[in-house]
């Protein structure tokens, strides 16, 4: 496309608006932000989930993920008809490049993203013995990188297995929900890219937020009720098999 | 009275010790970041420094500021939830600064069967097709147009 | 690449734990072990272990100081460590047990080493020469009085720090048990047995290493080691490895019967690729066959030598076994996927900051300072006899 003067004439003052709306979400923009008013979570419609792997590209690209590592990731499930107990679980490279076609035939097979589950009663927080990570008043849980030792200890204690240490920091690290972004009106980069909108922020404390009617209207779950951690990650139609 | 004589060396321990937790006190008052507690066991200014992060992708409502157009065109067909970026790439620099910043070149080959190969996990209602049979080895493009990807007759942009 | 059997989380394959924070449980291990023997002798007025009273104590220190070193490599950031010390998350096992260490060192193991040598640093101050003079010097904190008041009350004070100091033995050791018992995220570690166990197995190895330590220096320096005296510690040596192996077959069997949801992955993995440091080395070689051979010079006679050659040989094999104990809780616990469907493998460096080699630098390591702190405070200084009542 060759940009002429005129076109550039039109577009100028546009990109300008545009800017604008980019940068209603940096801090000096909303001061309006109150922590106490939000609450967040997030909702993952399991039949919508095609295995694009678009959520797992996005979050590495936009909080610089280094390569190996996940803070989301896409699992792909077999369910034989007799095995419940022990589906075939795969997820090459985390599916950052998709999934190739499948070796399995019959059965039950679908896809399961997952990531950090932020819950409010986080047994990484319990455990980390300097106050690194936390739950942020806003329902987040976070890792103030400045401050982690790396022992580890909370990478051990998350049932999910969603942490790590990034290498490059020495520090822990996980999903964020994206808190740069969803502090500023925008979702979170997974959710942005999703593109059948299996993904969805949600923000608990907020009344108009569809996820309340959602909630009410479907069968919902989270991953390892039993381990009691109030896991705010809820997912649409769980099977039974998935881990 | 000669107890206290025959502790001496106690009491000097118990100096010792005391001096070991008098300058514990003063080293925590010194290094213990000042924010720290502000909102529970963390140091508050943690959750600025994260807040502060750059963005990389945009968000789609900024793109339909200059590409309304597009945008509209997308409304249309069956990508009208896809996100611009969700096949462009992050693009809030491009935002920033349109005339020096340009979307990477796609590939269809890469970008369309990534959602759209026929995998036996996706969900049954999903299009999903073998790109080998499907087009012979043609781009997704010769007969599909992303934006509106439903084939119109005469297609071929 | 890590070779992964069946599925794993992404995050899951590479192993956060190595070989160090294998070695750490182990030298605390050693640490309460030594000193809940030393205490055997001056709260349980077990007179018989005397001869190893003041060897114990300084194991324990020298274990002590160099248990933390481990760590300290095996931290992304080691110079934040003092965090802990500085904002100690109450929550945290990890946090409170830095309080521990430091009220175990400083509080009981410390002083009480202090007292029971202070007549013997008052002497060494007022003799020796040179650079020892004035460390001796300093360590008397000024004060010479060695008088039989003085060193009366350093008994009874002595007598209560140890009272003290069981129970903060049991805390210190107890605490590593409970650092890994409580991960509710991992089955291998999370039983409220995981304290206890540790507990007992650490008193085996302190008692064994001790034993082992005793046999060999009085043999370094042509002396006969008091037979009684190895009877003696071989005795409790006995019964608390009965103790300890009672709990650890209740744990495997408490298992097997309840077989949970994550015993089939649990079971796979200790008969493959566990089946070695746990079945053979932990179990046959370090606690079966030491039971056996302390349980013949119990109920047989053999002659001195042979009873001491028996020691020698079940106190190796414990020390072995007890060290593989640690492996198969630190490294098993993490061999296996959350999701119990898959298994990874520890490739474990060698001239690497986590690798073998700072390992066996850092089990090494205390024996140099023991040997320092045996030529600094030597446990048999005749003509100056130990604490009151020798």
């Amino acid at each position: 496309m060759n940009i002429t003067r005129r076109h550039l004439m039109l577009l100028l003052p546009a990109a300008a608006i545009a800017w604008e709306h980019v940068l209603a979400g940096t801090p000096e923009k909303s001061p309006n932000y109150k922590m106490s008013e939000h609450w967040w979570s997030m909702l993952i419609d399991v039949p919508k989930c095609i295995g694009c792997g678009n959520c797992v590209r996005a979050c590495a690209k936009e909080n610089d993920v280094p390569e190996g590592y996940f803070r989301t990731w896409v699992e792909r499930y077999h369910v034989a008809d007799w095995g419940f107990e022990n589906p075939v679980v795969d997820s090459p490279d985390g599916g950052i490049h998709g999934f190739p076609p499948s070796t399995q035939t019959g059965g039950k097979n679908f896809f399961i993203p997952k990531l950090c589950n932020h819950c409010v009663e986080s047994p990484c927080t319990q455990v980390c013995p300097v106050g690194a990570t936390f739950v942020s008043p806003d329902g987040v849980v976070l890792v103030d990188k400045e401050y982690c030792l790396g022992c580890r200890y909370c990478v051990q204690a998350c049932p999910y297995g969603c942490r790590f240490i990034n290498p490059k920091t020495n520090t822990a690290e996980k999903c964020t929900l994206c808190y740069h972004r969803i502090t500023k009106g925008l979702t979170t980069a997974c959710c942005e890219n999703c593109p059948t909108g299996a993904r969805q922020l949600a923000d608990l404390k907020n009344p108009q937020d569809p996820i309340h009617e959602f909630l009410r209207t479907h069968s919902v779950q989270v991953l390892k009720p039993h381990m009691a951690t109030n896991a705010k990650v809820f997912y649409n139609q769980l099977d039974g098999s998935v881990r | 009275m000669s107890v206290i004589k025959d502790s001496g060396h106690l009491f000097r321990l118990a100096i010792v010790f005391a001096l070991g937790l008098v300058f514990f006190i003063g080293v925590r008052s010194i290094f213990v970041p000042k924010t720290f507690g502000e909102y529970g066991h963390f140091r508050g200014a943690a959750i600025a420094d994260i807040a502060a992060r750059p963005i990389a992708y945009a968000g789609r409502q900024a793109c339909e500021d200059c590409h309304a157009d597009v945008v509209q065109k997308k409304n249309s067909g069956k990508h009208v939830r896809i996100g611009c970026e969700a096949c462009h790439g992050p693009l809030a620099k491009h935002v920033d600064d349109p005339a020096s910043v340009q979307p990477e070149k796609l590939d269809t080959a890469v970008l369309c069967v990534r959602c759209h190969e026929a995998n036996i996990a996706k969900p049954a209602g999903f299009p999903q097709v073998k790109a080998e049979e499907h087009s012979s080895g043609l781009a997704c493009d010769t007969c599909h147009q992303p934006h509106a990807p439903s084939i119109v007759k005469g297609a071929g942009q | 690449m890590i070779p992964v059997d069946g599925f794993m989380y992404p995050n899951e394959v590479e192993l956060q734990w190595s070989v160090l924070i294998v070695l750490y449980p182990f030298l605390t291990g050693l640490v309460a072990g030594a000193f809940i023997l030393a205490s055997l002798e001056r709260v349980f007025r077990v007179e018989a272990v005397k001869p190893t009273y003041r060897l114990a104590l300084l194991t324990a220190l020298a274990f002590l100081l160099v248990a933390p070193l481990p760590l300290q490599l095996h931290l992304g950031h080691p110079e934040r460590s003092f965090e802990m010390y500085l904002t100690p998350h109450r929550s945290s096992a990890m946090a409170m047990f830095g309080f521990v260490y430091l009220w175990y060192l400083m509080a009981v193991l410390v002083v009480e080493i202090w007292l029971e040598y202070r007549r013997d640093i008052v002497h060494l101050a007022e003799t020796s020469s040179g650079w020892k003079r004035w460390l001796y010097a300093a360590m008397t904190l000024g004060s010479h009085n060695v008088s039989p008041r003085s060193l009366a009350i350093d008994d009874r004070v002595g007598w209560i720090i140890t009272i003290i100091g069981i129970p903060s033995a049991f805390l210190l050791h107890g605490y590593v048990g409970f650092i890994f018992g409580s991960v509710k995220a991992n089955p291998w570690w999370s039983t409220p047995l995981m304290p206890v166990v540790f507990l007992f197995s650490a008193m085996v190895s302190g008692i064994a290493a001790v034993l082992m330590l005793y046999m060999f220096i009085s043999w370094a320096r042509g002396e006969k080691a008091n037979a009684l005296c190895v009877d003696t510690v071989a005795k409790y040596l006995f019964y608390t490895f009965v103790i300890d192996f009672s709990l650890e077959m209740l744990d495997l069997i408490h298992r097997i019967y309840e077989s949970g949801e994550s015993f089939r992955s649990l079971d796979f993995m200790v008969h493959t690729r566990l089946y070695i440091p746990h079945i053979v080395v932990q179990i046959l070689f370090g606690t079966v066959m030491p039971i056996i051979l302390l349980s013949m010079t119990q109920v047989l006679h053999f002659s001195e030598l042979v009873r001491k050659r028996i020691y020698a040989v079940a106190s190796a094999a414990t020390l072995i076994g007890i060290f593989a104990m640690r492996w198969n809780v630190v490294i098993g616990g993490q061999l296996f996927s959350k999701s119990f469907l898959g298994y990874t493998t520890y490739k474990m460096g060698f001239a690497t900051r986590e690798g073998l080699l700072p390992a066996i630098v850092l089990m090494v390591l205390p024996f140099g300072i023991l040997w320092a702190l045996v030529k600094l405070l030597p446990p048999w200084t005749s003509p100056i006899p130990a604490h009151a009542g020798d």
